[in-house]
């Protein structure tokens, strides 16, 4: 039930946006792909977070989906969802190929093969350019409907990832306090205790890998078809990178915390343009300043910030009782 | 046939110098703070645009004072990264240390770019560009400086690892930096030295490559990538398997880009570093790491 209250709220606060902020730029563009961002750092954060599986190659399962996507509705007049369908088969595939091979690694070398392989994907999209339109991308791509319900304005996009968006949240939630997402954080804890446990540490990882990359799948496919347009610019080593830092800004093993990180990291270069030149250069300074003040990720900081300054008013309560009660003995 | 191989192997080892020299910084930075700086490569570029500056215009330095001036810079920058994002973030986890190192490398960049613009900038050839023929296969004179200069660079650093009290001194520190203090070592002076160190590496690879390739401020994103590879390839924490990573991570490339495509000379690059790290999970010549539990 608890946690349902925060996601209703989360909901809740979604919908009322775009009557706060009436046809607002920020609301209907930005605010998509925030949404977007945040479907992908959710479903990292469940394989960084949660298992402490680090993957610096994300991108690549986001732009399987989307040039899926993209390419079986231009080029063979396939209809979305379907195409949506295969997508997943495809990524999914892929993903519980590499994966038991790849989350044998640890520590930094899991952070290299998983950057080849976000690298690799990325280069057979360029070259591949008979099939995917290479550096230049395709677009033309068709846009979604639901039950007849075509999805054709930024308004209407804004209401399909916000509900797509709750989903995951509420998604991710549930995995995260099922017996497999225990098994997660049990592995994570120590791979060998959770094998002492019972707990097939390698088949759950390889499950959490593929469910991350599936997620990654759909959000890709949807952003194909809310774009209309993909290019492999949208799904490189430096996209990949950007999912790590929200995941981590945000507060690793935290749903809300990934949200807020990818919120955060879509907002700031909108708000940076104004810097011109200088925006790159800002944007490093206040990646580093934060990550080196608030380790623990902003939600995860900021709660604790929070809890510390009641402490500190409650423990300087009990100094002045303990002071008194003293003082009484002496008197 | 022999004459193209000869030609591809030249190629390689030639970009495989400039990897080994970038890996190897990774390796000193590694075994001294436990830290990936995937800031590496923007020390190469801040070397070669820093001389590139000094050397410039009518008024500008001898290319051998502005390399030397190029490096004391990009070793100061060094020194700053370890000084004031590196010490504050101890005990960090590694993946916010990933995201420090990545941050200071954007940051860098971002300087850079305000500083120099978008520019690509050559430096002159340090001894003509009269290539020398080798068999039928041709060498440019400042290949020879690459390889030259990075044989000296990684024989010098092993030679101060091993037999100066200093070079022993940081090693101390990657082993045990409580016992290296108790033994009257400075640990945080010893770790800004391996910053240095490897800032310089980047920088000396930097104004030797950049004749040939040119640079600009993001040439570093790729060269920090290889460096990366090649420490991983051979092992991280071992500063000649990161060399010999290097050499053949370029071999792979130019041999690949020469026989079956350029435009997936970096795929089969990283696909082979794939390989092996499925069939040896430490790297070619790293220690299997023993978990405790």
């Amino acid at each position: 039930m608890k946690r349902l209250g925060g996601l209703s709220l989360f909901a809740l606060a979604v919908a009322l946006l775009p009557f706060i902020f009436p046809d607002n730029y920020y609301v209907t563009v930005v605010a998509v792909s925030a949404g977007l961002h945040a479907i992908l750092a959710i479903s990292l954060n469940l394989l960084m977070g949660y298992a402490g599986q680090i993957s610096l190659g994300h991108a690549a399962f986001f732009g399987i989906g989307a040039y899926t996507s993209a390419v079986l509705t231009t080029r063979y007049g396939w209809n979305p969802w379907p195409s949506i369908l295969v997508g997943l088969a495809f990524t999914g595939t892929l993903a519980y190929i590499v994966a038991r091979p790849i989350l044998k690694l640890k520590g930094h070398y899991l952070a290299m093969a998983t950057l080849g392989l976000g690298i690799i994907v990325h280069i057979f999209i360029v070259q591949m350019g008979w099939l995917t339109g290479g550096p230049d991308g395709m677009g033309g791509i068709p846009t979604l409907s639901v039950f007849g319900w075509t999805i054709d304005s930024d308004e209407r996009w804004y209401v399909a990832i916000g509900v797509l968006l709750v989903l995951v949240i509420w998604l991710a939630l549930n995995i995260i306090d099922s017996r497999s997402g225990r098994a997660l954080r049990a592995l994570h804890g120590s791979e060998v205790a959770a094998e002492m446990m019972g707990i097939n540490t390698a088949a759950t990882k390889t499950g959490v890998f593929v469910l991350a990359a599936l997620i990654a799948s759909v959000a890709g496919s949807v952003f194909a078809h809310q774009q209309a347009f993909v290019s492999p610019d949208s799904f490189s080593f430096f996209f990949s990178i950007e999912l790590v830092t929200m995941v981590v800004l945000g507060g690793m093993a935290s749903t809300y915390g990934a949200v807020l990180g990818a919120i955060i990291l879509t907002f700031l270069p909108e708000l940076l343009v104004i810097f011109e030149d200088y925006e790159v250069m800002i944007f490093g300074g206040i990646l580093m300043g934060m990550m080196i003040f608030l380790p623990q990720g902003l939600f995860i900081g900021l709660k604790d910030l929070l809890h510390k300054l009641v402490h500190k008013r409650s423990n300087k309560a009990k100094q002045a009782a303990s002071q008194k009660e003293n003082n009484h003995g002496v008197a | 046939m022999f004459d193209q191989i000869l030609q591809f192997l030249l190629t390689g080892i030639t970009v495989g110098s400039t990897y080994a020299l970038v890996g190897l910084g990774f390796a000193i930075i590694y075994n001294a703070s436990d830290v990936v700086n995937f800031s590496q490569g923007e020390f190469v570029m801040i070397g070669a645009m820093s001389a590139v500056a000094l050397s410039a215009g009518d008024s500008g330095l001898p290319l051998w004072l502005a390399a030397i001036g190029a490096v004391m810079i990009t070793m100061l920058v060094g020194m700053a990264l370890q000084r004031f994002a590196i010490a504050p973030a101890r005990g960090a986890s590694v993946v916010t240390t990933i995201i420090i190192t990545i941050g200071a490398s954007i940051f860098l960049r971002g300087v850079a770019l305000v500083v120099w613009g978008k520019d690509l900038f050559p430096l002159p050839h340090f001894s003509g560009e009269d290539p020398i023929s080798i068999g039928n296969a041709t060498l440019l004179p400042q290949s020879i400086w690459v390889m030259g200069g990075a044989a000296a660079l990684v024989f010098g650093a092993h030679y101060f690892f091993n037999h100066t009290t200093l070079g022993k001194a940081i090693l101390a520190c990657s082993c045990n930096k409580k016992a290296a203090s108790l033994v009257g070592i400075n640990v945080g002076i010893m770790l800004l030295v391996a910053y240095a160190m490897s800032a310089a590496l980047g920088a000396m690879a930097g104004i030797l490559v950049t004749p040939i390739t040119f640079t600009s401020y993001d040439t570093g994103v790729m060269l920090g990538l290889k460096g990366f590879s090649a420490a991983i390839l051979g092992g991280m924490g071992n500063p000649m398997g990161a060399v010999a990573g290097g050499l053949l991570l370029g071999l792979i490339e130019s041999l690949s880009a020469g026989l079956i495509s350029s435009g997936y000379k970096d795929a089969i690059g990283f696909i082979v570093l794939l390989l092996v790290l499925f069939f040896r999970p430490s790297g070619l010549f790293g220690k299997a790491s023993v978990e405790r539990v």
